[in-house]
C-alpha cells in the first residue's frame, strides 16, 4: 500500500521534472517577441493617472498619459514660434475688439472606435459645443461627473469670460466673449482644451451609464484605450482612422513604476523603452544602448505654504523658514545640473521675468530674528508634505524634504515629513488642506506667463485646488486680471512686475528651482516625445 | 480517513475564528473610529456611517457585533480600502492568485532542489560532497532576502541580461485575467503570441521564485538528509542489504520513499515562512501580488486593508498547510492510523 501511492508520487516528480525542463527549454526560443517588441513601445511612467479626462485635472502625470495620445485640441502651438496653428480647427479669425473668435473646423475627422463606442458620424461642431458647455455650465448633464471641477479652466476664468459659444453651421463655431482676453487662444491650445465626442455621450446617457465618460475615454487622438488596469499599466492601440500623420506602433503601453530606481532597472533590463525622469544621468550617457534627453521646460518647484492655518497664516514666519531654507545645497544635491535656482516663480526665460524683484537670501540669523517677531521663538512642529511622484520640477521631493527638515532644525522648528500616500490620495488629502507646507511645483501648459500667475496663486484657484497654498488676496487678483486685458507687451511686463513684487512680499509660496525636464530612452527608439511645455506626446514615435 | 479529515477541519474552523476575533479586535486596536477602521467609509456623511453603525450593530454587545462582523464575511464584505475607496474583496481577488503562483512555484523548485540535494548529503554522509552541501545550506539560509533578490536583478537582470526584473509578463502580451494566475490566464488566451507569453511568463517567474525558494532548499536539504540518514539506519535497510540488494536499489526502491514521507510532514510548516519571504520578494520584483499590496497598505496605514489582507494571507497559508497534511496521511497510513485511526 505504501508503496504503491509512492509511486504514483515519483511519477508525480518525473512529471514536474519534465514541465521544469519544458519551462527552461521554451525560454530559449524569442524570435516572435522580436517582431511584436519592434511595433510596440513602453514607456515607463511615474505615476498613475486620476483620470482619462485631462480637462479635470492639472496634475502632469495625468496630461502626460492622456491629452496627446487620445485627443485633439481645436489648435495647437507650434513648438518653435509658440503661435497657434491648425488642429482640430482648420483655420480661425478674431474679431478688431477680441471679443469674438469663429473657427472653422475640419471636416473627415474621426473618433475613436472601440468595443464600447462604435461612431456613426464625423467631429462637428455639436462636439465642440458639448465639449466645453460641459465646463461652463454648471446646470450641464455632465458638468459634475467627475466631482464638477475644471482646475485649469476655474483657474482662467473660463466660465465668466464666454459668453457664449454658438454654432453657425456643422463646421464653424464662434465663442463670444464677455471681454477681450489675450491668454484665450493659447489656453485653448492647452492640453486641458480637448475634444471630447456627443455621440458617445448620448449614448451613455441611453445606457445610464454617464459616469463613465472621464474614464473609458473617446477622442480624435492618434492612439485610443485597450485597456487600463489601475495603478499597474494603461495599453493604447492605434486609432486607424486618424485624421494626422498616423502612428508607425501597434501598441504603446504606460508601465506605471512610481519608484525611480525600479524605472532604472527596468530601462537597464530592457523590460521598458523609454522612462520617465530617470535618475542616474551618467550612467545612462555612459552606454551606447540608451540615450539622454532632455529638454528646457517652463516649470517651478517650490515648497508652499498652507496660509489659511496657523503657524503659515503669518508672512513673518513664511519669510523666516525661507531664509533658513539653503537653496544652493538643495539645487546640488537634488537637481545635480539639471536646474536653475529660483528666485521668482517665472523662469528668466520668460518675457515677463524681471530681476528686479527682491529675492531671499540664506540666513539662519535673519530667520531667527523672523520668528522672534512673530511669537515662535521656541519653535513649532510641523507637517511637510513630500510628493510621491517625481516631476521634471522636483525630481526627489522626500530627499529635498530632509534637507529642508535638516535646515529648519537650526531655527528650532520640527519637521515631520508627510510621504507614504499614493499620489491621487496625496492630491485628494492636499485639497482638503491637511499640510502645513508642501513641496510641489508647477509645469506650464503654454509660453503666456499667466500660465504661472494664475493657476498658482489667484483666488479662482484657491477655491478650486490647483493653488495649493489657498493664499487669496484681491488686489493681486486685479493685477493679473489687467495684464490679460491688453496685448501691449510693455504693459503687461510692468503688470507682472507688480504681481511678482506682491508674492515676494506676501511669500505664499517660496520658489525653488526651475528645472529641466530629463527622460532616457533606448537608443532604438526614434521620434521626439518631450516638448517645452505640455505633456508628452508619442504619435512621432517609431522604432528600429 | 474520515475522522482525519473531521479533525483537520475542525481545527480550521477553530483557527478561522480565532484569526476573525483577532482582526475584529484589530478595528478596535488601531486608531480612529473603529466603525471606519472596520468598513472603511472615510468619505461617508453622518447620515451614511449611521448607516453603517447600524449595519455593523455598533450600539449592541460586542459577541452580538463580532456576529454581524462575522456575516459580512461570510458575504464577501470586507470594507473599502481608507485611502483608494475600492474594496477589499475585489483587491484580494485581484492580488492573491499572483501570490499563490508565485509562493507555489517557488515551493515545487524548493523541494526539487533541496530534497534530492539532502538525500545526495546523506548517502555521502561525511564525505566531501556532505560538508560542501551543508556549508551551501548554511551560507543559503543566512542570507537576507532583501539582499539575495538585489543581488540577483544585478547580476541577472542588468549585468547579463538573461532575465527580467519586474512584473509577472512583459506588458507586450496583451492576456485577459480570468483565474488572475498567469500561466492558466495565457493558456486560455486566444492571442496569437500564447506561446511567445508562456515563455516570458517562465522567465519572469524565475528569478523571484528562486530568490524564495532558497532558504526553504536550505531548510529541506537538512530535513531530507535527516531523514535519509534515519532511515539508512533502520533494520529493513540492513536486512535489504543482508539480502544482496545493491546500494543503488536499497536507494531508490527503499530509503527515497521513506525518507520522502518523512520530509513531506514539514513542507507545510516551512510554507508559512516561504509567503513571509515571498511578501517580501514581491516588492523587490514589483510582482502584483498580495504581499506587495499588503506592505503598501501598512505603509499607508490602510487598517481595512490590513485586516482584510492578514486574514486572506493567514487563510491561504492554513489551507496549504492542510493540503499537505491530507498528501501526507495519504502517502503515509501507518501515522494516519496510529494517531488517530486505531483510538
Amino acid at each position: 500500500m505504501v508503496n504503491l501511492t509512492l509511486c504514483s508520487f515519483n511519477t508525480m516528480i518525473k512529471h514536474f521534472t519534465f514541465i521544469l525542463c519544458f519551462f527552461v527549454l521554451t525560454a530559449c526560443n524569442n524570435e516572435n517577441k522580436a517582431s511584436l517588441s519592434t511595433k510596440s513601445i513602453i514607456y515607463c511612467s511615474e505615476g498613475a493617472p486620476e483620470s482619462f479626462n485631462p480637462q479635470t485635472v492639472t496634475s502632469g502625470v495625468t496630461i502626460d498619459a492622456t491629452s496627446k495620445q487620445l485627443y485633439n485640441q481645436l489648435i495647437v502651438l507650434d513648438s518653435t514660434t509658440n503661435s497657434p496653428i491648425p488642429s482640430l480647427a482648420k483655420s480661425w479669425h478674431v474679431t478688431r475688439d477680441g471679443k469674438m473668435i469663429t473657427f472653422y473646423l475640419r471636416k473627415n475627422v474621426s473618433f475613436h472606435h472601440t468595443d464600447f463606442f462604435k461612431p456613426t458620424r464625423f467631429f462637428n461642431a455639436d462636439d465642440v459645443l458639448f465639449s466645453f458647455n460641459r465646463i461652463i455650465n454648471q446646470e450641464h448633464l455632465f458638468h459634475h461627473i467627475s466631482g464638477g471641477n475644471y482646475p485649469f479652466f476655474q483657474s482662467v476664468e473660463f466660465s465668466s469670460l464666454i459668453d457664449s459659444i454658438e454654432k453657425i453651421n456643422d463646421y464653424t463655431v464662434r465663442f463670444k466673449l464677455t471681454r477681450a482676453d489675450s491668454s484665450l487662444l493659447v489656453n485653448l491650445a492647452t492640453d486641458f482644451a480637448i475634444i471630447l465626442s456627443k455621440e458617445y455621450a448620448e449614448q451613455l446617457i441611453k445606457q445610464d451609464a454617464i459616469s463613465q465618460m472621464d474614464n473609458s475615454p473617446i477622442g480624435t487622438g492618434p492612439f485610443k484605450l485597450k485597456e487600463y488596469r489601475t495603478g499597474s499599466f494603461i495599453r493604447y492601440a492605434p486609432h486607424p482612422e486618424y485624421w494626422n500623420e498616423k502612428t508607425a506602433l501597434e501598441q504603446l503601453i504606460f508601465d506605471i513604476t512610481p519608484s525611480d530606481i525600479g524605472r532604472l532597472t527596468k530601462l537597464l533590463a530592457g523590460e521598458c523603452d523609454v522612462i520617465a525622469y530617470p535618475i542616474a544621468h551618467k550612467k545612462i550617457a555612459e552606454r551606447s544602448d540608451l540615450l539622454l534627453d532632455d529638454v528646457t521646460a517652463l516649470n517651478v518647484g517650490y515648497m508652499g505654504f498652507n496660509t489659511k492655518n496657523p503657524p503659515f497664516d503669518n508672512k513673518l514666519v513664511r519669510k523666516a523658514v525661507a531664509h533658513a531654507i539653503n537653496k544652493q545645497a538643495i539645487l546640488d544635491t537634488i537637481y545635480l545640473d539639471g536646474a536653475e535656482e529660483a528666485t521668482t516663480i517665472i523662469p528668466n526665460t520668460s518675457w515677463a521675468y524681471n530681476d528686479s524683484v527682491p529675492t531671499i537670501d540664506y540666513s539662519i540669523t535673519k530667520a531667527k530674528k523672523l520668528l522672534q517677531r512673530a511669537g515662535f521663538e521656541d519653535g513649532f512642529t510641523m507637517d511637510l508634505w513630500a510628493m510621491p511622484v517625481q516631476r521634471a520640477y522636483n525630481p526627489d521631493a522626500v530627499t529635498m524634504a530632509k534637507l529642508i527638515q535638516a535646515d529648519l532644525k537650526k531655527i528650532g522648528i520640527t519637521v515631520n515629513i508627510i510621504k507614504d500616500y499614493e499620489w491621487t490620495t496625496f492630491l485628494r488629502l492636499l485639497a482638503q488642506g491637511e499640510h502645513h507646507a508642501v513641496l510641489l511645483g508647477w509645469s506650464a501648459d503654454h509660453p503666456d506667463p499667466d500660465n504661472f500667475f494664475t493657476p498658482l496663486l489667484s483666488c479662482a484657484s484657491a477655491a478650486t485646488n490647483s493653488n495649493r497654498t489657498f493664499w487669496c488676496d484681491k488686489s493681486y487678483d486685479n493685477i493679473i486680471h489687467q495684464a490679460l486685458q491688453t496685448t501691449n507687451i510693455k504693459q503687461r511686463k510692468a503688470f507682472y512686475l507688480h504681481a511678482l513684487q506682491q508674492i515676494s512680499a506676501e511669500l505664499p509660496l517660496f520658489p525653488i528651482a526651475h528645472s529641466k525636464r530629463f527622460q532616457a530612452r533606448a537608443s532604438n527608439v526614434k521620434g521626439k516625445i518631450l516638448n517645452t511645455y505640455g505633456g508628452i506626446d508619442f504619435s512621432k514615435v517609431s522604432k528600429n | 480517513m474520515l475522522i482525519f479529515t473531521i479533525r483537520r477541519l475542525n481545527l480550521f474552523i477553530f483557527t478561522m475564528l480565532l484569526l476573525t476575533i483577532l482582526s475584529f479586535s484589530l478595528s478596535f486596536l488601531f486608531p480612529g473610529e473603529q466603525i471606519i477602521n472596520i468598513s472603511g467609509a472615510t468619505n461617508a456623511t453622518a447620515e451614511q456611517l449611521e448607516l453603517i453603525a447600524l449595519e455593523y450593530g455598533k450600539n449592541s454587545s460586542i459577541i452580538n457585533q463580532y456576529w454581524l462582523y462575522i456575516q459580512h464575511l461570510f458575504n464577501g464584505e470586507l470594507g473599502l480600502s481608507i485611502t483608494s475607496q475600492r474594496s477589499i474583496s475585489h483587491e484580494i481577488l485581484a492580488q492573491l492568485p499572483a501570490t499563490i503562483e508565485l509562493t507555489i512555484v517557488a515551493l515545487l523548485i524548493a523541494m526539487l532542489v533541496g530534497i534530492p540535494v539532502g538525500f545526495l548529503a546523506a548517502v555521502n554522509h561525511r564525505k566531501l560532497a556532505d560538508n560542501a552541501i551543508l556549508s551551501f545550506a548554511m551560507i543559503g539560509y543566512s542570507i537576507p532576502i532583501f539582499w539575495l533578490g538585489l543581488l540577483a536583478i544585478l547580476t541577472f537582470s542588468i549585468q547579463l541580461g538573461w532575465l527580467p526584473s519586474a512584473g509577472q509578463l512583459s506588458l507586450l502580451y496583451e492576456i485577459k485575467q480570468v483565474t488572475g494566475i498567469q500561466f492558466i490566464d495565457i493558456l486560455l488566451s486566444e492571442s496569437s503570441y500564447k506561446w511567445q507569453a508562456f515563455q516570458d511568463a517562465s522567465i519572469h517567474i524565475l528569478l523571484p521564485a528562486c530568490v524564495i525558494a532558497l532558504a526553504p532548499a536550505t531548510i529541506f536539504i537538512r530535513l531530507a538528509r535527516t531523514a535519509m540518514m534515519n532511515v539508512l539506519d533502520t533494520h529493513y535497510i540492513k536486512a535489504a542489504m543482508a539480502k544482496g540488494l545493491t546500494f543503488k536499489q536499497i536507494i531508490y526502491r527503499h530509503a527515497i520513499r521513506n525518507a520522502m514521507v518523512q520530509v513531506i510532514r514539514d513542507i507545510g510548516l516551512q510554507f508559512a515562512n516561504l509567503v513571509t519571504l515571498a511578501m517580501v520578494t514581491e516588492v523587490i520584483f514589483s510582482w502584483p501580488g498580495i504581499g506587495r499590496w499588503l506592505i503598501e497598505s501598512i505603509s499607508q496605514r490602510d487598517y481595512t486593508a490590513i485586516q482584510g489582507g492578514l486574514l486572506a494571507l493567514s487563510a491561504y497559508i492554513f489551507l496549504v498547510h492542510i493540503f499537505i497534511d491530507f498528501i501526507y496521511a495519504a502517502l503515509n497510513p501507518l501515522a494516519r492510523e496510529a494517531r488517530y485511526g486505531s483510538r
